[in-house]
């Protein structure tokens, strides 16, 4: 049982965070919070990729004379790319929130809304 | 047994990031999972990963938020007639539970952690560690892959690079902002 | 004054570890992406110390939009100059040197520098348009 528990606990754990990561980009009503759970929800789809590519006694995938088993290098390969891109959404994202919050003086979507719903019913009794 | 403390510690702090109502705590937790996460990508032998987690992640990503927070607002409003049952909330909470436990049903059938017959090993990875150092003589098999085998993807990424400054360039080099 | 003093002493040694990490990327972890990180975080090191205005003077606006188009035209272009010389796009063990492996070598330290330059230049863009323009 604990053999299979330690089996899949990687798994489980990149699931759990990636729930955590979801309810924060759902739930919260913050756009920097939103973000904040974007970042976390990418890291556990990274764990997720390097945990399936970790073999037992392998050793880093670098050239050695005296290695028997190489981890497997091409999820390291797939994760270091997406985590540029990860860097990348998360600045365009802020730059965004920046224009909005210049433009709206707050970051609360729900005030955004609010916001947005009187500015339409204000052009609407003026036609 | 240190992966699983490592793991849940991981957890623990995603809970306290999300949680937490002042921004600029919440950004120092994220930044200490990531140099958490750095430890535990060392532990999977993951070590281009590790590099680039330690310097983006726990460096420039935190100072890109700080960065963010100090034009906008730092605390996270709270609404004023907060109530005790928040609809919104339940539902949010359902739909992430609901889409967890169809994963974790997937993770049945997968093969367990660390096994050498599981097909992502079997495959490709064979080829591209037996023919790096012959082919190209380049002893980091991470390196081989990212530059020569999938030489595409990199150049890709580059400009992936290239696009998000040239975005943010648009969207904040103004005068009047 | 302390903080000053350690960053003017700090940034040369952070930068050429930096180089290092570019220079090793075949050899050991690191490679373009990480060095030119590393490399960013020296310059943004010295912005958070010293303030915007002289970060600009030091690196101006210009300069970091010009690099960041130029590493990727470096990468494209060794891609182009491997066709010249007879093989396919990022073909590297083709280009002219004394034997494929060389050859490979130089290649990818090539488009290592040119995924470097960008990153770092694009980390220095970042930081100069999203932290806060007034009273800095």
């Amino acid at each position: 049982m604990s053999d299979f528990i330690l089996s899949k606990f990687n798994y489980w754990a990149s699931i759990l965070l990636m729930m955590i990561g979801m309810y924060g980009m759902i739930a919260k009503k913050n756009l920097i919070k939103k973000i904040i759970g974007m970042n976390i929800f990418q890291v556990s789809v990274f764990l997720f990729y390097i945990s399936m590519g970790k073999v037992k006694g392998g050793t880093a995938p670098i050239f050695w004379e005296k290695a028997v088993i190489y981890d497997n290098p091409i999820p390291h390969v797939l994760i270091l790319t997406a985590i540029v891109v990860s860097i990348s959404t998360t600045a365009v994202a802020l730059s965004i929130i920046i224009r909005i919050y210049n433009c709206f003086r707050t970051v609360e979507e729900n005030k955004i809304l609010e916001t947005l719903a009187n500015d339409e019913n204000q052009s609407g009794n003026n036609q | 047994m240190f992966d699983v403390f490592l793991l849940i510690l991981l957890i623990i702090f995603a809970i306290y990031s999300v949680r937490e109502k002042d921004l600029l705590s919440s950004i120092i937790i994220l930044s200490g999972f990531s140099l958490m996460m750095t430890i535990l990508w060392t532990r999977l032998n993951a070590v281009d990963v590790a590099f680039t987690e330690a310097s983006v992640g726990a460096g420039v990503s935190t100072v890109i938020f700080l960065a963010a927070i100090s034009r906008t607002k730092r605390e996270e409003e709270v609404g004023q007639g907060r109530k005790r049952f928040d609809f919104y909330k339940i539902i949010s909470l359902f739909i992430v539970i609901l889409t967890g436990l169809v994963l974790a049903y997937g993770t049945f059938d997968m093969p367990p952690f660390g096994d050498i017959e599981a097909p992502v090993n079997t495959v490709l990875a064979p080829r591209y560690i037996y023919g790096s150092v012959p082919e190209l003589g380049i002893k980091n098999f991470v390196t081989s892959i990212l530059a020569s085998y999938r030489g595409y993807d990199t150049l890709g990424e580059t400009t992936v690079i290239l696009t998000a400054g040239i975005s943010v360039v648009i969207l904040l080099r103004r005068k009047e902002l | 004054m302390i903080i000053e003093f350690i960053t003017r002493k700090m940034i040369p040694f952070i930068q050429l570890y930096a180089l290092y990490v570019v220079a090793h990327g075949d050899l050991g972890p690191g490679g373009g992406f990480q060095g030119g990180v590393i490399f960013g975080t020296s310059i943004i090191l010295y912005i958070i110390v010293f303030g915007m205005e002289k970060g600009k003077r030091l690196l101006p606006l210009k300069i970091t939009d010009f690099l960041g188009s130029l590493g990727v035209l470096i990468y494209a272009g060794v891609g182009i100059l491997c066709i010249v010389f007879g093989g396919e796009y990022l073909e590297y063990t083709k280009l002219p040197f004394k034997n494929p492996h060389l050859a490979a070598h130089l290649g990818i330290f090539a488009i290592e520098t040119g995924v470097a330059i960008t990153v770092s230049a694009v980390m220095v863009v970042f930081i100069f348009d999203i932290a806060r323009k007034k009273d800095v």
